[in-house]
């Protein structure tokens, strides 16, 4: 089978890569470009651990075949923290301990990212339906709800 | 497998005609890559209809809007003219998965997949939505009602493809609404749904009505009597119980896991009821 020969900009930089027609989003971040910060949890959409943007729309890049990715502007979770600088979400994420085994966590951050973007005031009703496609087994979601709703607040002063 | 990415909806049809085995159409995908991944199909050629100008647009067209067949729902609740003209067919497509999955889901895609338990489906058939399906020689516009033809099948050909769907022009006095019941929150898929689309008069009285039933049976009910139990009347409570009672009569669902034949009979009925009270304030409220 020959491969696809895909370029495409991950995190603001031009990337190129090929890869089999059958073959996600996910696994070409994950296994082609080493960008592990991408979780695969249930591979059917379901849990919200591999959430990346795609032309600025959140989607499961579990979901999404990697040929596709051709002239999109792909953003994941390693594109959050500036350098060492952690993205506000990020920090309130530690000071909340909104993690335990920090699974989910990656695709939480890019979810509740590409939420204040859209909301920079969401209420918390409207935090938990963004995030309802984003599973949690660990924390019980109110240390993540109450993370984003803090890191909102911050970032509106800022 | 082969992947493609055509710029015409043509040259789309061309490549499932020309198709070596099984050709399936990747619109958001959501449907289609879980079905991979599970074993349920093994396409030989993958068609990704998103680079085509026509399947990205939501356009308005004689009073209606056309819906390119690769618009994802999000971009649908984002559309404020068509939040305000067809609420119902928003509401119903807003309701598939997580944001993640409105991302991607589109309503074209949620249409040829072919799940009797399909949210888009009954709010679509209740305004007379039509899909514009391109197949290799021709093109036909064909009212979406009869693309399913039972579970996971559809009246398209081989070479065929759904290009948009066109949202027709609202009568004055119109409402839309769909409801579905599911045992969560979010997040789920329809144990039953109910859509209705009414027009009313000067005088409030409802002159067309259609209550379309949804995961009742193998494809949509068309609940005629329902309608008819709305119609000349001004959707008075007495009304509404002849149409909730005929709703519950004609419905022929399944005992499965996520609900009883009972349970089901009973809660489209509440169902429809309910979205014939949205529709009808909505038509108040319309122009």
């Amino acid at each position: 089978m020959s491969q696809i020969h895909v370029s495409t900009t991950i995190n603001g930089d031009e990337a190129e890569f090929l890869c089999d027609a059958d073959e996600t989003l996910l696994d070409v971040l994950r296994d082609r470009l080493g960008l592990t910060g991408s979780k695969e949890g249930c591979g059917t959409g379901d849990c919200g651990a591999c959430s990346v943007t795609v032309d600025g729309r959140l989607v499961c890049s579990c979901l999404m075949l990697g040929a596709e990715a051709d002239g999109r502007e792909i953003g994941t979770i390693e594109g959050m923290a500036k350098g060492e600088e952690l993205h506000p979400l990020q920090t309130k994420f530690l000071e909340h301990a909104a993690l335990q085994c920090g699974i989910c966590t990656p695709g939480f951050l890019v979810a509740a990212k590409s939420l204040l973007e859209r909301n920079p005031k969401p209420t918390e009703t409207e935090v938990r339906y963004w995030l309802a496609g984003n599973l949690c087994r660990c924390t019980g979601y109110d240390k993540i709800v109450r993370a984003v709703m803090d890191a909102a607040k911050d970032m509106r002063r800022a | 497998m082969r992947f493609e990415s055509p710029q015409t909806t043509k040259d789309a049809a061309a490549l499932l005609a020309g198709a070596k085995g099984k050709g399936r159409v990747l619109a958001g995908g959501t449907d289609l890559l879980v079905q991979m991944k599970s074993g349920m199909v093994a396409p030989d050629l993958i068609v990704d209809i998103k680079r085509i100008p026509a399947m990205k647009a939501i356009k308005a067209e004689k009073g209606g809007m056309r819906i390119g067949g690769g618009v994802p729902s999000a971009e649908m609740s984002e559309h404020a003219a068509l939040s305000k003209g067809w609420p119902g067919v928003v509401e119903s497509a807003d309701l598939i998965g997580s944001t993640q999955i409105q991302g991607r889901a589109t309503l074209a895609g949620n249409l040829c997949n072919a799940s009797p338990a399909a949210d888009s489906v009954p709010a679509m058939v209740a305004i007379g939505a039509k899909a514009r399906v391109v197949g290799a020689k021709k093109r036909r516009d064909v009212l979406v009602e009869k693309i399913v033809t039972g579970p996971g099948k559809t009246s398209l050909a081989k070479d065929e493809l759904v290009e948009s769907i066109l949202l027709p022009k609202r009568p004055p006095r119109s409402g839309d609404a769909y409801l579905r019941f599911i045992p969560r929150t979010e997040m789920d898929i329809a144990v039953a749904g109910a859509a209705v689309s009414l027009s009313l008069d000067t005088k409030g009285v409802c002159t067309d009505a259609r209550v379309i039933l949804g995961a009742v049976g193998p494809r949509i009910i068309d609940a005629k009597a329902a309608a008819k139990a709305l119609i000349g009347s001004k959707v008075d409570k007495a009304a509404l119980k002849k149409m909730e009672e005929a709703c519950s009569a004609v419905a022929r669902p399944i005992d499965d896991k996520r609900g009883t034949k009972e349970f089901r009979k009973h809660v489209v009925g509440v169902l429809a009821r309910r979205a014939a009270q949205i529709a009808l304030k909505r038509a108040k409220g319309s122009k």
